[in-house]
């Protein structure tokens, strides 16, 4: 089908915010006339339905601008883009909370939106009583519910503490509840926020698998995301905005690997610019570390059958040390995949000159899972005395993606749930007998 | 909100949205739509209310039961105010009851939007549910407190005049005062905190410009009568004590003065809501 459900026309946002107080009066008498007068003029600014803000409120910002685009029945279109890039203002542009100040949005079909997991629960109020409460906010009918309420509680693994105040839950089991009632509302378009962002890994799987089956039953799925593994996986289209602007819109491992490529707040390379401010001892300073792809490339993302490189630029000031570089790798969440270290034979046992060093370690593809991996930096002096030179936690991040367009991937053809920490290609091998 | 045209293609609603220039309409059918939600509301006020206090509901009761004790000491017996002939902890109780319905409301109504700001910041809905569930709420506490009326009643062995009949209406009508206020008010907080601070004393001032601890009938010239009935809780309250405990004090002009002012309110507190809707995500 080709129906166009969502039709933005150069949409565009305009907000006015505080820029800083004007210089500073100097008499008295023209203070008193500023406290007198200033009142008064933030009144005036405030009728015109401009924003509050303890400054002059005359700056104007175009949070989007002349924004453009169709999604089409059953389409799950993701948007990205850095902070600040426009998607929480067109999001809440699209649900109806705030308006555009130009352009419009069409809309077929009955839209549900979950821009936060939760939203209106009460902590007084009991599982059960929540449900209802939730539901209705998020534009259920009370028959809706009722009918769903088996299906929300077993979703939610809550089953046990369902007459039991909120306030007594866990923030796991609040967030499961949340999600659990969200998941069950039916509309034709469905819009979601960074909803996934939260939660343990296991939860945002079973969200992500909820959300694609929402999007495999023919209904519309607008997806704004940070985690970029999610996105390629879950949608075949994205829309990039930049600046309030679509800055990208098309298949989504393109405009995902663009994204990436135009460092838009990468996490891939961490400079320390001030060696005061570097991890350091007397003889060594960490200067920067990198994530660089085969090419060479700086990259935040990388296909999860290449191999990655991380590189770490430091300093020898004093000579005389043995130095041992280590990482340590970290799932997102917080598991330790595996430490290496530098047995470089060259320089293995060899006391350090005094000068730069960038030392790559090289992790094969084909072995890190989909998702987040953070990289941890240390690097051990071995002589004179076995001393810890410099460490840092958490330099680095980047995404595993599998694209899945080739064939050099351990998933193959299968795009389920593919559960692991780590993905290696292994060779299979079968022997065949016919007719035996 | 948004200026939204739903119509129907192929069976399926069309949503339109765009800058609304100006005065909004309405849009009741939307709010009726959403009726279930405006419920849920309510019903979850009601719930929250007395959670976590040792007292629980009987705080419906205490508080207007308190005052009226203050009250009969300081200006039944100290002050010897006039009370239509009328024993004065009933003359007062009668009308602290819709009084205190109408305060509650309009204080809690008028912080309705800001107390729910997460609310508008994440889902859309009508946003006049939430001040108006702030006031159903009060419908509750309403009958706890009148039932001790009723009781004061049996002990002051008052009878009451067939005229109770009109009592739903004048609650009626002190419903559509209060949210008419609130509409004001509700929508003014969202931009100016100050309304925040100006509640408390507006309602205090409102209470000494309405009949609660001295009988209307102070006011002789029936033109002024008619003036003081400006402010319709006057009719609400003379309506009460008028039905309940039979004062002579016949309200009828009166209350239909109050009515259209109740009316006017609640009808330009609407709009004036509508009309800064849709700043409120962008400025709570």
């Amino acid at each position: 089908m080709s129906n166009v459900v969502v039709k933005a026309e150069d949409v565009s946002k305009k907000f006015h915010i505080g820029k800083l107080q004007k210089q500073s009066t100097t008499t008295l008498g023209e203070r008193i006339a500023e406290t007198v007068k200033s009142p008064a003029r933030r009144a005036v600014q405030l009728m015109k339905g401009h924003a509050t803000g303890a400054a002059d409120l005359d700056e104007i910002f175009w949070a989007l601008q002349g924004v453009n685009f169709e999604i089409k029945q059953g389409e799950l279109t993701g948007i990205i883009g850095r902070n600040g890039a426009g998607k929480s203002t067109l999001l809440k542009i699209l649900s109806r909370i705030t308006e555009p100040t130009e352009g419009s949005v069409t809309i077929h079909g009955r839209v549900g939106s979950l821009l936060e997991v939760g939203t209106g629960f009460h902590q007084e109020l009991t599982g059960r009583e929540n449900i209802f409460l939730n539901g209705a906010i998020l534009g259920m009918t009370r028959n809706d519910i009722s009918r769903s309420f088996d299906e929300i509680v077993s979703f939610s693994e809550v089953e046990k503490f369902l007459d039991t105040p909120v306030k007594h839950y866990s923030s796991g089991m609040t967030l499961r509840l949340a999600f659990a009632v969200a998941a069950h509302l039916e509309p034709e378009v469905l819009i979601v926020d960074e909803v996934l962002a939260v939660g343990d890994a296991k939860f945002q799987r079973k969200c992500i698998n909820k959300m694609e089956e929402v999007g495999g039953e023919g209904r519309t799925v607008l997806f704004v995301s940070h985690n970029m593994a999610a996105v390629t996986r879950m949608c075949k289209r994205v829309i990039m905005l930049d600046g309030g602007k679509v800055a990208g819109d098309g298949p989504a491992h393109k405009i995902v690997a663009s994204y990436m490529s135009t460092g838009m707040g990468t996490t891939a390379e961490r400079v320390w610019e001030d060696p005061d401010d570097a991890p350091r001892s007397d003889a060594v300073i960490l200067n920067a570390v990198r994530v660089r792809n085969p090419k060479g490339e700086i990259a935040e993302a990388s296909n999860i059958s290449d191999d990655v490189g991380v590189e770490i630029e430091f300093k020898v000031s004093k000579p005389g040390y043995v130095l041992q570089p280590h990482i340590v790798l970290l799932s997102d969440e917080g598991v330790k995949l595996f430490t290496s270290v530098d047995v470089d034979p060259e320089w293995r046992n060899r006391p350090r000159p005094v000068g730069r060093y960038v030392t790559k370690a090289w992790i094969p593809g084909n072995l890190l899972t989909e998702g987040m991996c953070i990289v941890s930096v240390a690097i051990w002096a071995l002589e004179p005395s076995r001393i810890l030179q410099c460490f840092t936690r958490e330099a680095v991040a980047f995404q595993v993606i599998d694209s899945m367009d080739g064939t050099n991937s351990a998933r193959g053809d299968w795009a389920g749930d593919f559960d692991g920490l780590i993905r290696p290609l292994l060779k299979w091998e079968t022997e065949f007998d016919e007719g035996a | 909100m948004s200026e939204i045209e739903q119509g129907s293609v192929a069976g399926r609603s069309v949503t339109v949205i765009r800058a609304s220039k100006g005065w909004a309409s309405l849009n009741l059918r939307e709010l009726w739509e959403f009726r279930e939600l405006l419920f849920f509301f309510t019903w979850r006020d009601i719930k929250v209310r007395y959670k976590q206090t040792v007292l629980g509901a009987s705080w419906a009761i205490l508080q207007p039961f308190f005052t009226m004790v203050i009250f009969s000491l300081i200006f039944g017996r100290l002050a010897k105010m006039p009370s239509d002939g009328i024993p004065y902890p009933i003359f007062s109780y009668a009308a602290l009851v819709p009084w205190t319905f109408f305060s509650n409301g309009l204080s809690k109504a008028s912080n309705s939007l800001v107390g729910g700001s997460n609310l508008l910041k994440k889902v859309y809905f009508p946003r006049m549910a939430l001040p108006i569930s702030a006031v159903l709420g009060g419908v509750v506490d309403f009958v706890l407190a009148f039932f001790v009326l009723i009781l004061m009643m049996l002990y002051y062995e008052t009878i009451p005049t067939i005229n109770v009949l009109w009592l739903p209406l004048l609650l009626a009508l002190a419903f559509i005062t209060c949210l008419g206020v609130s509409f004001w008010f509700a929508a003014m907080n969202v931009q100016f905190r100050d309304v925040r601070y100006v509640v408390p004393f507006f309602i205090q001032a409102w209470m000494f410009a309405t009949p609660v601890v001295y009988p209307a009938s102070l006011i002789k010239s029936e033109f002024w009568q008619m003036v003081y009935a400006l402010n319709p809780m006057v009719g609400v309250i003379e309506g009460f004590r008028w039905a309940l405990l039979g004062t002579k004090t016949a309200p009828g002009p009166m209350i239909i003065v109050s009515s259209v002012v109740a009316v006017t309110l609640l009808v330009t507190g609407a709009f004036y809501f509508r009309r800064m809707e849709k700043t409120f995500a962008d400025v709570v």
